[in-house]
């Protein structure tokens, strides 16, 4: 790995984002450092989507700036050009959707998703393709004879370890996800995110995490950041946010989380 | 038929349409848009040939019209005649004499030279549509060479049957940068792609024109490790005897006789006129 | 001694031949003219006119005989004929108010200023074959004409006075012109008229019929349909005024659908529109239909992913020259791709074979060991 410039990967300068009169998200600011996973979490219509999807690229912020480190100094991925921002999406960044299907070619062999990005990056040879693929498959627990079936044949954890796999092939150093472990059985779920949390690690990735579950972002999370109303109410260390609430609202979804 | 003018378009239209291919011969492989006119024969039976061929005949020019290789097929028939009439062009079934051929489905055997030009007729010229339908979307992909795709289908091909399974209508690379369809040919035809003459295609109702200049690189995609083959029937042909021609099979009767016979009926006769003789053929 | 497939030249001759024939019929019955046709099928001669987007009743009609009643061919040879017109002038916007109408129907007001007016329509016939029309020599039945044919103002224009509709602002943009440009998409609303008002009559319907069903509701009303006729004035440069150079029949159909509206802008009604060539009233209701589906982007409705919503999906499909040119061709030879594909699935099924082979024997020996 070559060297990083001393700052951050990710920084995040007064994003907004507003649909007519109502504020999606407004005065979002943080840096996200490389190895550092960041989770969001709020109840829903609390804006952690839609930060997400300006975050990502997947919708245009109306104001501020996401600043990327590129190798050669912070770039504005919000005034990016469009052929630049699609290279670095299917390349250095990476998104998995809480729902497979929207991630996945439903149609496609998971041999086939998984070697997608590898292609469109330039693998020309099929047996390396594909043996790049049966290790995939390996780290996200499917066996390798069901390289050449299709998704749809899958069970719902399955398709989302094969999203994953089908992110994380070319290596990249941001993953956005978006309530990854939403719609999943509990016992899946658990599954699910000590996969998660074990790849995270071991190939050192940068994560910004959306959920409404705080085991989640317990388990997986270096810092947190509280959203309601679409602002940003509270934001630290997960231990401490979750341990020692100071906002009102913050301390309201602790509570409910621990009572249950 | 002093109703129209020389070979049916007015001027006006032809200017048009050499802009497009002056536009497309400067970019290879790239589809400019054209606004492709009504023809007097339907869509889909060649209407962006034949708009390409008005716009580059000229008087002194020798017409030559094929369809599955042969001029004796009926709409190459009726697409030679039409010039024949609108353009009175003169007209000739050999391959060497032809200064422009209007092509569906093959490129002739005899290699073509400097001086000639080859006409497509093209019924989908988007090589993607059938992996993503939307035209907004493919014309994205094209501008932002995001062909990954592209090689899913082909890797999908393999997983399943062993081999990338598209046997005409093979998609190729131009030059490094745009993928291209070639129009339905065989996959025998690809190598041939990459030649002397000027091949202009032209898509009537999907209103597109694409070309390849002389000597343009053109790669079929394929993998290293599985890497493209033409392919032909294993057989000689059964008139004149060649075993490198592109054959088509013919069913002579109903307890499975078949022979094999050359699809470019052109350079099936000149062999056999040379004296080369099939499994079935009769010296001439 | 096989000899190659050879005689398409005198095949296709023998054939035409054979077509001419057949489009006499029997020669005992009398030939149609084609003033007959203008005059007694002109409903088919309208159709042929709007599809074939050139307005000359003669030249439809002789196409119709020459297609032998075939509309989509008569259609097809009309387009072909247009392609080679020289355009000379383009003419002033038509004031479809100001039109002499036929037939005036609003479902929306019981009555209005200038009245319901049903005009010559098959709606209230009972749909019972007349067998009176078998004979010959009938009288035609006359009309008394209209004593003092008054203002028919346009229904939209009581909605707008109110401001109850949606206003069309005016644009001095002249509009594409679909037959001399390359579709280019998304498509400015001007240009998905122009396509919907060529389009199949057939098609337009069905994706007209398809939002009644929930595939992109948009709960129409008809304001307003009007058929009648209208004067068609050219600008004269070297005149500096405009002269009538000609009468248009058009049918008109309005809509007036679900309104939109929210906290900062108030409710308003939005519209449809659909205009064609003669007496057409079925494919000018559709059109309006259409119309509106498409334009959900502009008012901010839901994509729901409905065909008649998707302008790619509507405006690539509905020309029937261009689909029956593309779904007919498939009769052409195909065999070089069809050789193609031949010799491919005889490779993949050796190799499947040896395969299939290489494990019974496997599975053989196994047994016998």
């Amino acid at each position: 790995m070559r060297d990083r410039t001393e700052g951050p990967l990710l920084r995040v300068e007064g994003l907004e984002k507003r649909y007519g009169a109502r504020l999606g998200c407004g005065g979002v600011s943080f840096d996200l450092w490389p190895g550092e996973v960041m989770g969001i979490v709020g109840e829903s219509g609390s804006g952690k989507t839609t930060l997400l999807n300006c975050l990502a690229g997947q919708l245009a912020p109306d104001g501020g700036r996401v600043l990327y480190d590129m190798g050669e100094g912070m770039v504005d991925t919000v005034t990016l050009d469009e052929p630049a921002r699609r290279r670095l999406k299917r390349s250095d960044w990476a998104f998995v959707h809480q729902h497979a299907h929207e991630g996945l070619r439903m149609n496609v062999s998971a041999g086939g998703n998984v070697g997608e990005r590898l292609m469109g990056m330039g693998a020309r040879r099929y047996g390396a393709i594909r043996a790049q693929a049966v290790d995939w498959l390996g780290r996200v627990e499917i066996a390798a004879d069901r390289v050449d079936d299709r998704p749809s044949a899958f069970s719902g954890g399955m398709r989302q370890r094969l999203q994953i796999a089908r992110n994380l092939v070319t290596g990249p150093r941001l993953v956005f996800m978006d309530e990854p472990t939403g719609g999943l059985d509990v016992s899946v779920q658990a599954r699910l995110l000590d996969l998660l949390r074990g790849l995270v690690r071991e190939m050192g990735l940068s994560a910004i995490i959306v959920t409404h579950d705080l085991a989640v972002v317990r388990l997986l999370a270096d810092r947190l950041m509280v959203m309601q109303g679409g602002r940003v109410v509270e934001a630290g260390l997960t231990d401490q946010v979750l341990d020692d609430p100071q906002h009102g609202y913050t301390q309201l979804l602790v509570s409910s989380v621990l009572q249950v | 038929m002093s109703a129209y003018n020389f070979a049916y378009l007015d001027e006006q239209t032809k200017r048009m349409i050499r802009r497009a291919l002056l536009k497309a011969l400067a970019v290879p492989g790239y589809q400019v848009p054209f606004a492709s006119r009504e023809m007097p024969m339907p869509y889909g039976w060649g209407t962006g040939g034949v708009q390409v061929s008005a716009a580059v005949l000229v008087p002194e020019d020798v017409l030559k019209v094929i369809d599955q290789g042969a001029d004796d097929t009926t709409n190459a028939v009726s697409i030679r005649r039409f010039f024949q009439k609108v353009a009175g062009v003169a007209v000739s079934e050999a391959t060497a004499q032809a200064t422009v051929i209007q092509t569906r489905h093959r490129i002739p055997e005899r290699a073509l030279e400097e001086g000639q030009i080859l006409v497509y007729q093209v019924p989908i010229p988007e090589p993607l549509r059938f992996l993503e339908p939307s035209e907004i979307e493919t014309r994205k992909m094209h501008a932002l060479e995001e062909y990954g795709l592209m090689h899913v289908k082909l890797y999908e091909d393999i997983s399943r049957h062993g081999e990338i399974a598209t046997s005409y209508a093979y998609p190729v690379k131009v030059e490094g940068r745009y993928v291209m369809d070639p129009s339905p040919i065989p996959k025998f035809d690809n190598p041939k792609l990459s030649m002397a003459a000027i091949q202009l295609f032209g898509a009537g109702r999907e209103q597109r024109i694409y070309a390849l200049p002389p000597w343009t690189e053109v790669v079929s995609l394929d993998f290293e490790d599985y890497p493209f083959e033409a392919a032909r029937a294993p057989h000689a042909c059964d008139l004149c005897g060649a075993g490198d021609s592109y054959l088509d099979e013919v069913i002579t009767d109903d307890a499975g006789g078949r022979m094999f016979v050359c699809s470019d009926t052109d350079f099936c006769g000149e062999r056999r006129a040379a004296g080369h003789v099939g499994r079935l053929g009769e010296s001439a | 001694m096989y000899v190659a497939v050879k005689g398409g030249e005198k095949a296709i001759d023998q054939a035409h031949d054979w077509l001419a024939e057949a489009r006499r019929g029997d020669p005992s019955v009398a030939e149609l003219s084609v003033a007959q046709i203008r005059e007694q099928l002109a409903l088919a001669v309208n159709r042929v006119m709007a599809e074939g987007s050139l307005f000359d009743p003669d030249l439809a009609a002789l196409a119709i005989k020459q297609a032998r009643g075939d509309l989509i061919e008569a259609i097809f040879l009309i387009r072909a004929y247009r392609t080679t017109l020289p355009r000379f002038a383009a003419s002033r916007p038509l004031d479809t108010g100001a039109m002499r109408c036929d037939r005036r129907i609003s479902a929306t007001y019981k009555d209005l200023p200038g009245g319901q007016v049903l005009g010559p329509t098959f709606d209230y016939t009972h749909r019972l074959l007349d067998f009176a029309l078998e004979a010959e020599g009938l009288d035609r039945p006359a009309v008394p004409a209209e004593a003092d044919p008054c203002a028919m103002p346009r229904v939209t224009g009581f909605l707008d006075a109110e401001g109850l509709i949606q206003p069309e602002p005016p644009c001095e943009a002249v509009p594409g012109d679909l037959t001399r440009a390359p579709l280019e998409l998304p498509a400015e609303r001007a240009l998905r008229l122009q396509a919907l008002a060529r389009g199949d009559e057939g098609f337009v319907l069905s994706m007209a019929y398809s939002t009644q069903r929930g595939y992109a509701k948009n709960h129409p009303f008809v304001a307003e349909l009007r058929i009648g006729a209208l004067a068609v004035e050219v600008e004269i440069p070297e005149l500096g005024f405009a002269v009538e150079i000609g009468e248009l029949e058009l049918s008109e159909c309005e809509t007036v659908n679900q309104f939109t509206g929210s906290k900062s802008a108030p409710a308003q009604f939005t519209r449809g529109y659909g205009l064609v060539f003669g007496q057409s009233e079925r494919k000018a209701i559709s059109m309006a239909l259409v119309d509106r589906a498409l334009r959900w982007r502009e008012l901010g409705e839901d994509w729901k992913g409905a065909p008649a919503q998707d302008e790619e999906f509507v405006l690539s499909h509905c020309d029937n020259i261009q689909a029956t040119g593309f779904l007919e061709h498939i009769k052409l030879p195909h065999y070089v791709d069809f050789q193609s594909e031949l010799e491919l699935v005889r490779k993949l099924r050796r190799a499947a074979g040896a395969e299939v082979r290489a494990g019974a024997q496997a599975d053989a020996q196994a047994a016998a060991e």
